[in-house]
């Protein structure tokens, strides 16, 4: 075999051209580099049910706050010749959208009853003849208004707290974590009524109660994660290069801190959500005449047996909210720590 | 141990101290009397009803007698309901929320754990995505709304238990599953996500290369320890049952006292709101020591030291 071998001449060498050594070069990254957000949004994407959500949430959001330039009836109009008319969407015939309602056995033209004429109503009106369309749709709005507001509130007091009480240490940390104790063996629900009782049933007494409970979830896991980070090296490099306290946690600790805070955030929403719907609810919540999701339900409720769309669809759309917040939630918490699933 | 009880004890004693001395100034910022619009009662009777309920004393002085009447688990009497005596009207009422409410826990807890666990076992198949949309869908959807679906469907319907009214078991499944739903959810998430951890983990490889049974292994190895951390979820579970049972107990129309909370805080009736709110935290306090001290037992390598971390 050896001696088979072809002799190797000088002619069969010729020097590395500059063209030559970008394919040689097994050491070059060729794919490009990311950073962390690029990084967990590149796997969010690839999260079905969580994208999903997050076009449902966006559309939600573009419909409630948008509502007001389109809506063609008001919310809060009352007109009694046409209360509990059910949905009717004209040029579509199917029962439960053709405006019939179905009386003993028989299904009745409730519009030609109620002599609404051309008047139509996409998901119906309720017990005073409100369109209950424009009214969910105002209900959305607050509940998705308390869903930003819990959240700037989670930022500013859970995550500053969080990080003060984790970054002081010692007697500070004591005293904070004493007074999330107090807070935590209150029932949340119950500190929000009592607000709520002293500061008289409306928006802003739930926005304080939200004020005051929704953070302490927050400042829990953000003061455990900056323990963790406080004593690695980086920071200590910080600290050796006389950085203040101040553009540490800004600089080093925030952008860390970020996947926890992204992640809670987004489990604080539907919480809030679920909150402001409950307190409507049980009649303590956003007032009449104004419409919440909330107490959107607890009217329909009282006529579910024979006007079940009155309940369902306010129903739905708060279900759909939370589940699409959890969803999104999830595949969040999936995409910021792989390591936590598969 | 005994140290860490008595330090607990001492800090579940000041929690409720803290609580009441907030519930009851709270009350007092609160605008307006029970009187206000008695307009029909002299100045005199006015006086001697301020007298009968001690509000004509300073309010430093209410407070002392409301402290020292907490202690001797006395409210004070209900400004509502025919004057009865709050802690009565708690005392009365406090039965059926903890049947059902314990029913829900338990009946939640253990569905949640046979749903976490199947999917961790079976993660990335039907029955995995199955239980996943399962808890989410309870996650989410709101308790009243569950309820009332439950009354329509289950009671109205199909008319297999009674819809509302309180008088022996078969009154109890519907507001115990309703409230079932929000504990199953979230034991089923937190149990698979545990699951799927312990499954990866070097001992369970050694049973495997053991040639231990699959059965075995999951029943003696995976469960056991996932079963663990599942303890320190029953206080927020807790919390969410009494939420729950808030709006559960009135669509039911159980006589317990989450319906009596909602229908004091509706009625303005503050000696009842301020003692509901005592013997919530009360409850919730009670739970998560026992929660703690479990947890301390099952885990040896978890140290009772008092001070957290």
């Amino acid at each position: 075999m050896a001696d088979n071998a072809k002799p190797i001449s000088a002619g069969d060498f010729k020097p590395v051209t500059a063209g030559d050594r970008g394919n040689l070069d097994n050491e070059k990254i060729s794919a490009p580099s990311l950073t962390f957000l690029q990084d967990s949004w590149r796997r969010l994407r690839k999260n079905k049910a969580a994208m999903i959500c997050l076009v449902i949430l966006i559309i939600l959001f573009i419909l409630a706050f948008g509502s007001s330039f389109f809506e063609t009836h008001n919310p809060n109009a009352t007109n009694p010749n046409l209360a509990n008319l059910p949905p009717k969407i004209p040029g579509i015939d199917i029962n439960g959208f053709n405006g019939t309602l179905d009386q003993s056995g028989t299904r009745i033209n409730a519009y030609a009853q109620a002599h609404a004429g051309n008047a139509y109503y996409i998901l119906g009106t309720d017990y005073l003849g409100r369109d209950l369309f424009s009214r969910i749709l105002y209900g959305t709005r607050i509940s998705l208004e308390i869903a930003l507001i819990a959240s700037f509130f989670d930022l500013a007091f859970g995550v500053v707290y969080g990080i003060v009480s984790g970054w002081m240490g010692g007697r500070v940390d004591t005293i904070m974590q004493r007074i999330i104790e107090i807070m935590l063996s209150i029932p949340n629900l119950v500190v929000m009524v009592l607000l709520i009782l002293v500061l008289k049933p409306g928006m802003s007494a739930i926005i304080y109660s939200i004020a005051i409970t929704s953070w302490i979830n927050m400042a829990r896991l953000v003061r455990a994660q900056t323990l963790e980070l406080k004593n690695q090296e980086f920071i200590l490099a910080a600290r050796a290069l006389g950085e203040s306290s101040w553009k540490i946690s800004f600089k080093h600790l925030l952008p860390n801190l970020s996947s926890v805070i992204i992640i809670n955030l987004m489990f604080t929403i539907p919480t809030a959500i679920f909150f402001e719907a409950f307190l409507s609810y049980i009649g303590i919540g956003i007032s009449a005449p104004q419409a919440s999701l909330g107490t959107l339900i607890n009217d329909g409720q009282k006529n579910f047996q024979f006007l079940p769309y009155q309940m369902w669809y306010p129903a739905i759309v708060l279900s759909v909210l939370m589940i699409a917040f959890n969803i999104l939630g999830d595949g969040l918490r999936d995409s910021f720590d792989p390591k936590g699933r598969e | 141990m005994v140290k860490y009880l008595g330090k607990r004890i001492f800090y579940i004693i000041l929690t409720l101290f803290i609580v009441s001395t907030i519930t009851f100034f709270l009350m007092k910022f609160m605008p307006g009397t029970p009187l206000t619009n008695q307009a029909k009662l002299t100045p005199g009777q006015i006086h001697q009803i301020y007298k009968q309920y001690g509000l004509d004393k300073p309010v430093w002085q209410q407070y002392l007698v409301y402290l020292a009447g907490v202690v001797h688990g006395n409210f004070g009497i209900s400004f509502q309901f025919s004057n009865q005596a709050v802690s009565y009207l708690i005392g009365s009422r406090i039965g059926p929320s903890l049947i059902i409410g314990g029913q829900g826990m338990i009946l939640g807890v253990l569905v949640g754990l046979v749903l976490g666990s199947l999917g961790a076992v079976k993660a990335n198949t039907w029955i995995d995505t199955t239980s996943t949309i399962v808890s989410i869908l309870l996650v989410s959807i709101p308790s009243f709304v569950l309820a009332v679906l439950l009354q329509y469907y289950l009671g109205l319907k199909l008319k297999w238990f009674p819809i509302a009214d309180w008088g022996g078991f078969m009154y109890t499944v519907l507001p115990t599953l309703a409230l079932a739903a929000s504990p199953l959810a979230e034991t089923a998430r937190f149990m698979r996500t545990e699951m799927v951890d312990v499954l990866s983990s070097d001992y369970i490889e050694l049973a495997k290369a053991k040639g231990l049974g699959k059965v075995g292994i999951i029943y003696h190895h995976a469960l056991r320890n996932s079963l663990i951390p599942i303890i320190t979820i029953i206080g927020p579970l807790t919390v969410n049952i009494m939420t729950g049972s808030m709006v559960v107990e009135n669509i039911f129309s159980v006589p317990g006292i989450g319906e009596q909370f909602v229908k004091s805080v509706l009625t303005n009736d503050y000696p009842t709101i301020m003692g509901l709110t005592i013997v919530y935290c009360a409850m919730l306090c009670v739970v998560l020591l026992i929660t703690d001290i479990l947890y301390g037992l099952i885990d040896p390598r978890i140290r009772l030291s008092g001070n957290s971390n």
